[in-house]
């Protein structure tokens, strides 16, 4: 028997429904808050040059944790999202400069070009890997992914030998503005954050495929039964994940120029950590990709404000950023 | 031994909703009471509070002459109060044995006391008649065995109040038959048993009287012999259900076959099935449990593996490697199991409506407006009882949740539609609205296949019944050759 009869006559409740309303905006309240705090903490923080730098910064984990949005949402999870960026950063490196030093090189736009087409090539067929081990291979994502988090990583340590990959100096230069430009005054990684997490959200809650992925979150076997098809819908997320780490990446390599075995570490827990806090539950369902953005957004702001202000240690940046993600998941819980 | 049980003016609320409105009788000790009423009448409610799951809001609970407030239901389990859930409670990772003894381990010293526990579990599943190892894991089991570990479970208990909440919706006529066996031992043994089901034949057989409720309130308490099915059904409902069944519609000798399956083997589960179903004809498919008649279903439409088998569809053969493929080719399954299988519990009523069309409906993007006036359509066709149309599908009651799944499967317009017990767990009010259905669909031209435990409904809703026995087609019966003797017979494979 249910809790609630099915009579007409009774009352709509209105109690639950706004609090089921506000329950979503806890990330965004919690933003809010510390924003309020930073500003009266540092006139530096409510500026737009800090705002870009903190947006800029969130860009890569938050494009990453947008395509970690869909995997965890369909019941997934991949931990192996830093070790991958740090791969494809070093693939991406070694192949360029191998293109470069050839006899009748192509020119320097068209290595950039190469370079950022074997990024997303590599990284979405990660992802279809990972996918296709986890579905048809039938093991779980947990440890597929721990298995991948290690062999990528390694693989990056054994060709860089330990140390750095540096991309060529003139491509560098070519490559820079990717992170280092602006777009009327807004930097391009902003903008690639920016339109990933529309397309992300659109996806999620505009198309059949979004929709099929909640599904399957919710009730793998419900789903099939209704004649979705679950083993394409979560090779898909799988695949998109890879896309999204392929794109931070492209982000990421014009920053420094170089990759490293530190590259990328600790990227899936903070990616994680993003998608938990934003409202999406780590045992899949209801995904929400706009919770996404504020929880990346969020967990960059504590290290801003912690930098600009004096009053906590920036040393103890993870241990706030720990704080506010228990807290925020405290106030989120659902009942039992 | 025997548990005298007295509700004074129990009232029960859920946030704003009241759900209990001082239900005020008393059980008598040593007596087998049928708990009747509609889904939504609160019984569950009732003996959850009972059982110490619940607490009221208001009145008292009054035990042997004492009153009694359970914090939860290990104290009212130390009284012997003991409640056997309609959805089960079972740890599937742990074993038969571990789940009996779940919360009450024996033990040696500081250790668990393994041999103690399989020793009695074996006893415990003898006395229900269950043939596993204590061993096998719960998980192994299928629907009916689980049942019958929970009520091992609850002997286990040494009850002396023991609630049954629609026992037998799960179990086959043998097993039903062992049940009521166990039932009566125990009333021997002074075990006071309220036994709540829908099937008003059981209450007639089996209570010593029934307790009717209706929208949270007591409305009588008869002796069962004084009362006939047809006046439990009234009281029920609170109107005159006269006949649940409408009269059969012939089908015409001309109607096309839509749907024709031949040679299906199902590994472990179907020999050899064949049969067809014509356009206008409801097939009906009899057995007990484990016959195979979910598998040989779930084969066709691509959830299980085949070994051999061809599948027709309108004259056309079809290969079909998942329900997907079943669609396109305009057949679609209900499964028995709504909520693991049927609806998704945690999403909203259009979601659930939507999910099998949203990508034919889709251009490219998900037409909201459009899903919402599809769930109006379907509230209002299929009569769809619902509160707040942006709840979750659990809070619906059960027979309105398979109204949803009904309106969901029927959403791709299929030609040909399997339902699997289409009125497992729902009341007779709506049970009446799902056959009318039934008739409407094959009235439309299509071809429809009803599973069913349920005796009387093959026989009062199908033309034609196929038993099966063993995974292979023991008989194939007409319109004049189908009552419950014959189907027994054959579902048994005593027939002669």
């Amino acid at each position: 028997m249910q809790p609630q009869p099915t009579t007409d006559s009774t009352p709509v409740p209105a109690l639950p429904a706004l609090r089921k309303r506000l329950k979503g905006l806890g990330p965004v309240v919690a933003l809010a808050l510390l924003c309020i705090a930073g500003a009266a903490l540092n006139s530096d923080f409510a500026t737009f040059d800090n705002l870009m730098n903190v947006l800029t910064r969130t860009a890569f984990i938050g494009i990453i944790a947008v395509g970690m949005t869909f995997v965890i949402a369909a019941g997934g999870i991949d931990l192996s999202v830093g070790s991958l960026a740090a791969l494809i950063a070093g693939v991406m490196i070694v192949a360029m400069n191998a293109l470069v030093t050839g006899p009748n090189a192509p020119s320097g736009l068209a290595i950039v070009m190469l370079g950022i087409a074997l990024a997303l090539g590599f990284g979405a067929l990660s992802g279809t890997v990972h996918g296709l081990l986890i579905t048809h291979g039938r093991i779980e994502p947990f440890i597929v992914t721990l298995g991948t988090l290690g062999i990528f990583r390694a693989v990056l340590t054994w060709l860089s030998d330990g140390g750095a990959l540096t991309l060529d100096f003139n491509l560098s230069e070519l490559y820079s503005p990717v992170y280092y430009h602006s777009i009327v005054g807004v930097p391009v990684p902003v903008w690639v954050f920016a339109l990933v997490a529309i397309a992300g959200a659109v996806i999620l809650n505009r198309t059949p495929y979004g929709q099929h992925v909640q599904a399957i979150g919710s009730n793998e076997q419900v789903a099939r039964y209704a004649s979705i098809r679950v083993d394409r819908v979560k090779v898909l997320t799988y695949l998109l994940l890879g896309v999204c780490v392929a794109i931070a990446t492209i982000l990421y390599v014009p920053r420094l120029g170089s990759a490293t075995p530190t590259t990328g570490i600790l990227w899936e827990l903070e990616a994680i950590a993003a998608v938990v806090v934003g409202g999406t539950s780590l045992k899949g369902g209801a995904g929400r990709i706009f919770g996404t953005v504020i929880g990346a957004v969020l967990l960059s702001v504590i290290g801003n404000i912690l930098n600009l202000t004096s009053i906590i240690s920036v040393h103890l940046n993870a241990a706030v950023q720990g704080v506010v993600i228990v807290t925020v998941a405290y106030l989120q819980r659902g009942r039992r | 031994m025997s548990l005298s049980v007295r509700f004074q003016h129990i009232v029960k609320e859920f946030g704003p909703v009241r759900v209990l409105h001082g239900v005020d009788f008393a059980l008598q000790a040593g007596r087998v009471v049928g708990l009747l009423g509609e889904n939504g009448a609160g019984k569950s409610t009732l003996m959850k509070i009972l059982a110490g799951y619940e607490q009221p809001t208001g009145g008292q609970l009054v035990v042997d002459g004492e009153e009694r407030r359970f914090a939860d239901a290990r104290a009212a389990e130390a009284l012997g109060i003991t409640l056997i859930h309609q959805e089960f409670n079972l740890a599937e990772h742990l074993t038969v044995a571990q789940n009996i003894f779940l919360g009450h381990e024996k033990t040696r010293g500081l250790f668990l006391d393994r041999r103690a526990m399989a020793r009695e579990a074996a006893h415990y599943l003898d006395e229900v008649g269950l043939a596993v190892d204590p061993d096998t894991p719960v998980a192994d089991l299928i629907v009916a065995e689980k049942q019958l570990v929970e009520i091992a479970r609850a002997l286990s208990r040494k009850a002396r109040l023991l609630i049954m909440d629609e026992p037998t919706a799960t179990l086959s006529p043998g097993e039903t038959g062992r049940l009521f066996a166990l039932m009566a031992r125990l009333k021997a043994q002074g075990v006071t048993i309220v036994y709540i089901s829908h099937k008003l034949d059981e209450m007639e057989a089996q209570t010593d009287e029934v307790v009717v409720m209706r929208d949270g309130k007591f409305v009588a308490r008869l002796d069962t012999a004084d009362v006939s099915r047809q006046q439990m059904a009234n009281l029920m409902v609170g109107r005159d259900v006269s006949d649940m069944f409408q009269p059969k519609s012939a089908v015409p000798p001309e109607a096309p076959v839509r749907l024709r399956v031949a040679d299906l083997t199902v590994p472990g589960w179907v020999q050899d099935l064949a049969f067809d179903v014509r356009a206008g004809e409801i097939l009906g498919f009899a057995g007990l449990v484990g016959a195979g008649r979910t598998e040989a279903f779930e084969a066709i439409v691509g959830l299980r593996q085949r070994s051999a088998g061809t599948v027709a569809i309108d004259g056309r053969d079809v290969r079909i490697a998942g329900p997907r493929d079943a669609m396109r080719h305009g057949l679609t399954y209900l499964s028995e199991d709504r909520k693991g299988k049927g609806l998704h519990m945690d999403l909203g009523l259009r979601e659930n409506l939507t999910m099998m069309t949203l990508e034919r409906d889709s251009r490219p993007w998900v037409d909201v407006k459009a899903g919402r006036a599809a769930l109006d359509g379907a509230i209002a066709d299929f009569g769809i009882r619902v509160r707040d149309p942006d709840c979750p599908a659990r809070s619906l009651s059960g027979g309105n949740q398979q109204k949803l799944a009904l309106a969901k499967f029927l959403r791709p317009g299929p030609g040909v539609i399997v339902l699997d017990e289409p009125t497992r767990g729902v009341d007779v009010g709506a049970k009446r609205d799902i056959y009318a259905l039934i008739h409407r669909l094959a009235a439309e031209g299509r071809a429809v296949v009803v599973i069913s435990s349920e005796l009387i409904e093959l026989i009062g809703l199908c033309h034609r019944v196929a038993v099966l026995h063993g995974g292979r087609l023991q008989a194939l019966l007409g319109p004049d050759q189908l009552s419950e003797e014959t189907l027994i017979a054959h579902a048994t494979a005593t027939h002669h």
